[in-house]
């Protein structure tokens, strides 16, 4: 590979926008793919697109020629309302995983910048404040304060959202009562299903490590396990 | 979003190691899993940088292969061209750089220019 295809591979990632390498495997040749590249075979340029809409490397045979697509795409997001306890464990295990994090508190006393290395922090109000990040389809949304004037209008925006996993934690009965508020403002029970409530995989936890550990082994379930249906939808 | 649109690539990024060796004046070369068949421990796309001295970054696998990788890697720094590997339970290597998962994987080794 040409170091200079390699910094402009590495530029384009850090600008948090899609890119792939196409290799041919017999001879060497490289090519640099960004979307609405110019230049580059068609039935080449299909496989590149599927690949990256795939999210997925993989080797194809385009004319008889084995070519390698690697695609590199821009880091999942976790969006985190409330600068509680359980984010700060969250976001350290969600950077580890790779995630670029976001979290969100109108509360400034809480959302202190210190206890949250690593990650953005937001304290618009959680319906601006989503609204501008736009959740998409590579875009997890965990609300944790259990105060609806706080999570619910997170919620509302992330449920007209396509993002691929949403959890909101608090009790069963928290989460009932949460689901009618939700009802009132519209959202009907197939929509308000999309809602991991209570959040994360019912493995016992009890301190926040442990709640922040079981919010991210279920949206990685819900990533790697359920990515199909999700994308579907 | 404070820092401008910036994102950050994670630490453990082996094309970021790749690039600063290589700005330092290292030798590199860089392997790639291109395939693999049954279990296998890294997916497709995952990347080991290996520099002239045989230090590197990265992983293809579970520790199996690393070390013939690594192998061929230096080789391809030496003469330049860039190499297909395959390991798999049938390779006649097998003891000495099978994968004890019983998969196969295939490695595209180049030298970074």
């Amino acid at each position: 590979m040409r170091r200079d295809d390699l910094d402009r591979v590495q530029a384009v990632r850090a600008a948090g926008r899609p890119v792939a390498i196409a290799t041919w495997l017999a001879g060497g040749r490289q090519v640099v793919w960004e979307p609405a590249m110019a230049g580059l075979d068609t039935a080449v340029v299909a496989e590149i697109e599927r690949a990256v809409d795939d999210d997925v490397s993989r080797t194809v045979t385009v004319g008889g020629e084995e070519i390698f697509l690697h695609v590199f795409s821009p880091p999942l997001r976790l969006i985190v309302v409330g600068a509680v306890h359980i984010a700060q464990p969250l976001a350290r295990m969600a950077v580890l995983a790779g995630y670029g994090v976001t979290l969100v508190d109108p509360r400034r006393s809480f959302a202190d910048a210190q206890r949250f290395p690593d990650v953005t922090v937001s304290t618009d109000w959680p319906d601006d404040a989503l609204e501008t990040l736009a959740p998409d389809r590579r875009t997890a949304v965990v609300t944790l304060t259990h105060d609806p004037k706080i999570d619910d209008p997170a919620l509302a925006v992330a449920l007209r959202s396509p993002a691929f996993y949403i959890g909101a934690l608090g009790s069963r009965r928290t989460h009932a009562n949460r689901l009618q508020r939700l009802g009132a403002l519209g959202f009907d029970a197939g929509a308000m299903a999309r809602i991991h409530g209570p959040v994360g995989l019912d493995i016992g936890a009890l301190s926040p490590a442990e709640i922040a550990l079981s919010i991210m082994a279920q949206i990685t379930q819900v990533r790697r396990l359920a990515k199909a249906a999700c994308e579907a939808a | 979003m404070g820092e401008g649109k910036l994102t950050r690539i994670p630490d453990d990024d082996v094309l970021g190691r790749a690039a600063a060796w290589r700005r330092e004046g290292r030798d590199v070369a860089l392997a790639t899993v291109i395939g693999t068949w049954g279990s296998s421990p890294r997916p497709v796309g995952s990347q080991l940088a290996v520099d002239g001295t045989g230090a590197f970054v990265g992983s293809v696998s579970g520790g199996c292969i690393e070390g013939a990788v690594v192998r061929e890697a230096l080789a391809a720094i030496g003469d330049g061209r860039q190499r297909t590997l395959e390991f798999g339970v049938s390779n006649e290597q097998a003891w000495e750089v099978g994968l004890a998962c019983g998969g196969t994987v295939r490695v595209y080794v180049e030298r970074l220019t």
